[in-house]
């Protein structure tokens, strides 16, 4: 039985025959790849759209009246539950992991094909139960993306009742749907390997997916946990997490429940869960400064080490989410600790993109204008993550709009610039097209320096004691007028970056009939899915031969080479072979 | 959280592990060329599906670990009044090992072979698992006559939810034993279903250790 993997050999791939077959029910990764980013994109607009409402009502209280205050915790709710787990994760994981790892591993389609499709139906699913609930009487919930009980199924909180109920079913759908996309991108990435493309010659793209795949297979149940749990607390009466409550002199039937059970189980999948985001940032963030520095990375293996140690070190720093919740101080110096010594590996990485900048032949193409962006906001975000980890300075900071800057610079911009250098760098192998230039970089720079303009004046507005999760501030609170005026002008650089969201969209439907034909390697890429024998790669990828891999994936400006890449699948030539030995 | 941080210690020390020794000596820079043979393409020589249901496994471990770390937690507040466990649970956990064994059998014969060693066998384990749920079914009956309703104390409401979810997952296996019952029926030849028959066994005794388990759990408090 020795070798049979490579996706169990002689597989056969079922090609639809009708449209419906090819592009609706496709069991094509390609397709479902995009069928997901599709799905996400959409729903990451409606997030926006409600980033939008919040900020006309902050920076301008009382003049647009679009949302009342109940529909503002519904809006603060969806539009970061939506933001994380909808749009990020499955950006991320459902779209590129599905676009990305058959074809930078060399294989014909993801190891189980079918449930890869189910994957998808049941994230739509999860999205269109999530978006239903804004329909239902009492809203949205509005518990916060936590959702911490007792508010989240308290009658009188916003949306309480159904709100809250379809939340959590979605919840379950999307942790259905990422399981079985999950055991798709483990299992393929593990098997389905071509001859020659061993785990260290794989793309760090496609080491950091697989590594946040492995988290998000153990976290995401956590979730799932705290959901069920819930879900029972909400409608059958039982009291895993609610307290006896006394309202108006009236006693709750629940008792004995404890809130701080559910912000354990919460925060065990959380904090994983911002890695889930950033592993498949990290990795692809390497290829793109790799690819368009035209140089190798720089310490490639200590890159896949710190991938796998943040994993492993991911799942033991969940309580500093938690401080203000009272812990014992040995608790929270642990996990302070721990925090701090996440951001070794982290900062490894950064180094390492520097380094491989260093004395690069850089070419500033978009996808590097957005690789080097998000170098600047992931520093930015990470190193406000480091006050923020010490209990003394997140305790008076915790409930303040620097946390606000903070985890949007970290994990809401950096990963979504990420997300657009990803985007601007392989739309043209999936649609044969390539995105309009100067669009991209009118978009790179209004939300790069946007998002400046919106986030560093929250740091600053936090620091001055400003309360988040605040639908107006009234007379009571103590800070200075001036905080109305950075309020906003945060709103209308918001609405700014938020319209170059628009142009982005606008320049992908557009590219796809007017963009400059691509050809199968524009970026002259090392890595195999730029050397597909068509573009975009027909269904099974490779035509009748799977691609033998020779070298790693980063062979750029190699010494003596003819050009400055050389593919992984290139036969080596004696001289060139010679040169590697000596 | 103990319980969860030992459970997924243990895996992703495993994974960890793994990855590091399979990287450790490795310059990718440096060779080029074919490499040997043990490098080439998929590293295991097990198949997808069983690659596929091990780490599925590894995310059932992950949930069923959560749910025993929330009834540690939950447990020690004060309105915690423990239930009895009705006596059938035993016998039910009785059903569960004989379901595991004939399914184990079940394996042995798809591997030689035998046809109808695999279908009867086959058959009594799925006999047994369905007496097991009917028992679960009685024990749940039995508490519920007793006074001892879901939303009546936080120790009952665990005991519903553990033994659902693991009887959920039952009924998922069920749905794979099925599945493989019919085409037996139909004569397919063994050697189609011998991977799902070994897959089904392994999810079994995966099933029976951890209802044993839980169900020390629940009688240890």
């Amino acid at each position: 039985m020795a070798h049979v993997a490579l996706a169990d050999k002689g597989q056969e791939l079922a090609h639809p025959k009708t449209w419906i077959g090819a592009y609706v029910w496709s069991q094509d990764h390609k397709v479902i790849g995009i069928q997901y980013i599709i799905v996400a994109t959409a729903v990451g607009l409606v997030a926006l759209a409600l980033s939008a409402m919040m900020r006309l009502q902050l920076g301008f209280p009382g003049i647009f009246d679009l949302i009342q205050p109940n529909e503002y915790y519904s809006a603060v709710t969806m539009h970061g539950m939506i933001m994380v787990v909808f749009m990020l994760t499955a950006f991320f994981l459902g779209g590129f992991g599905n676009l990305l790892i058959p074809l930078m591993c060399g294989a014909r389609d993801m190891a189980f094909p079918y449930m890869n499709m189910l994957s998808f139906w049941v994230y739509l699913a999860s999205v269109l139960v999530l978006c239903s609930s804004f329909f239902v009487p009492g809203g949205a919930t509005g518990a916060g993306w936590t959702l911490y009980p007792p508010q989240a199924i308290t009658e009188g909180s916003a949306g309480s009742g159904m709100g809250i109920i379809l939340m959590l079913i979605s919840l379950a759908l999307f942790i259905v749907a990422f399981t079985m996309g999950g055991l798709n991108y483990v299992t393929t990435a593990f098997q389905a390997r071509t001859r020659g493309m061993t785990l260290m010659r794989m793309p760090l793209s496609v080491w950091g997916i697989i590594m946040a795949t492995i988290l998000g297979l153990l976290a995401f149940p956590a979730l799932l946990v705290a959901a069920i749990m819930m879900l029972l607390d909400a409608t059958l009466g039982t009291s895993f997490f609610m307290p006896a409550i006394s309202d108006l002199g009236e006693v709750s039937s629940t008792s004995g429940g404890t809130p701080i059970l559910f912000q354990h189980l919460f925060w065990f999948f959380g904090h994983p869960e911002v890695y889930i985001v950033a592993l498949p940032m990290f990795g692809i963030a390497s290829d793109l400064i790799s690819t368009h520095a035209r140089k190798n990375i720089f310490g490639y293996r200590m890159m896949v080490w710190a991938l796998i140690a943040i994993g492993g070190l991911s799942f033991i720093v969940w309580a500093h989410h938690m401080y203000v919740s009272g812990m014992n101080p040995y608790f929270g110096f642990f996990f302070a600790t721990t925090t701090l010594i996440i951001a070794v590996p982290t900062a490894i990485k950064v180094y390492n993109w520097v380094l491989t900048l260093w004395h690069g032949n850089i070419h500033l193409n978009v996808p590097m204008l957005f690789a080097i962006g998000f170098i600047f906001t992931f520093i930015h975000g990470g190193i406000t993550g480091l006050f923020l980890g010490n209990v003394a300075v997140d305790v008076p900071l915790s409930d303040t709009y620097f946390v606000i800057g903070h985890f949007h610079m970290v994990m809401g911009v950096s990963p979504f610039l990420i997300v657009f250098g990803g985007m601007y760098h392989w739309y043209p192998k999936f649609t044969g097209r390539m995105l309009n230039d100067t669009m991209g970089k009118i978009h790179f720079w209004v939300t790069f320096l946007g998002t400046y303009a919106i986030y560093l004046p929250m740091h600053y507005i936090g620091i001055l004691g400003v309360p988040r999760r605040y639908f107006a501030y009234g007379t009571t609170l103590s800070f200075p007028d001036s905080v109305q005026v950075i309020n906003a002008s945060i709103t209308i650089a918001a609405l700014i970056v938020g319209t170059a969201q628009l142009l982005f969209i606008f320049n992908i439907i557009w590219s796809l009939f007017n963009g400059k034909k691509a050809d199968s390697n524009p970026w002259r890429a090392t890595t195999l899915e730029w050397q597909t024998p068509d573009t975009p790669p027909k269904h099974g990828n490779w035509g009748p031969e799977l691609p033998v891999v020779y070298r790693w994936a980063y062979s750029y400006s190699v010494p003596g080479a003819d050009e400055d890449f050389i593919p992984q699948n290139e036969v080596p030539s004696e001289n060139s072979k010679h040169e590697v030995e000596t | 959280m103990a319980s969860t941080l030992i459970v997924l210690a243990v895996i992703m020390g495993a994974v960890v592990f793994w990855l590091v020794r399979q990287t450790l000596n490795v310059q990718p820079w440096a060779e080029e060329g074919l490499v040997g043979q043990h490098h080439a393409g998929g590293p295991f020589s097990i198949s997808s599906a069983k690659i596929g249901l091990i780490v599925f496994l590894a995310v059932a471990s992950s949930l069923f670990s959560l749910f025993v770390s929330a009834y540690f937690q939950r447990m020690d507040f004060g309105d915690w009044t423990v239930a009895p466990e009705p006596v059938v649970l035993w016998l039910n956990t009785v059903l569960l090992i004989f379901s595991s064994i004939f399914f184990q059998r079940a394996r042995n014969a798809a591997i030689k072979n035998r046809v109808g060693g695999v279908k009867s066998n086959l058959m009594i384990a799925g006999l047994f698992t369905f007496a097991f749920i009917g028992g679960q079914l009685w024990a749940w009956q039995v508490l519920h006559n007793n006074g001892y309703i879901l939303s009546s104390n936080p120790a009952n409401a665990f005991f519903y939810l553990l033994t659902a979810a693991h009887a959920l997952h039952i009924l998922g296996g069920l749905w794979v034993w099925s599945k493989t019952v019919f085409k037996l029926q139909n004569k397919v030849e063994v050697y189609k279903v011998r991977t799902a028959v070994e897959l089904c066994a392994i999810y079994w005794h995966f099933l029976l250790l951890v209802w044993l388990v839980l169900f020390a759990l629940l009688l240890s408090t």
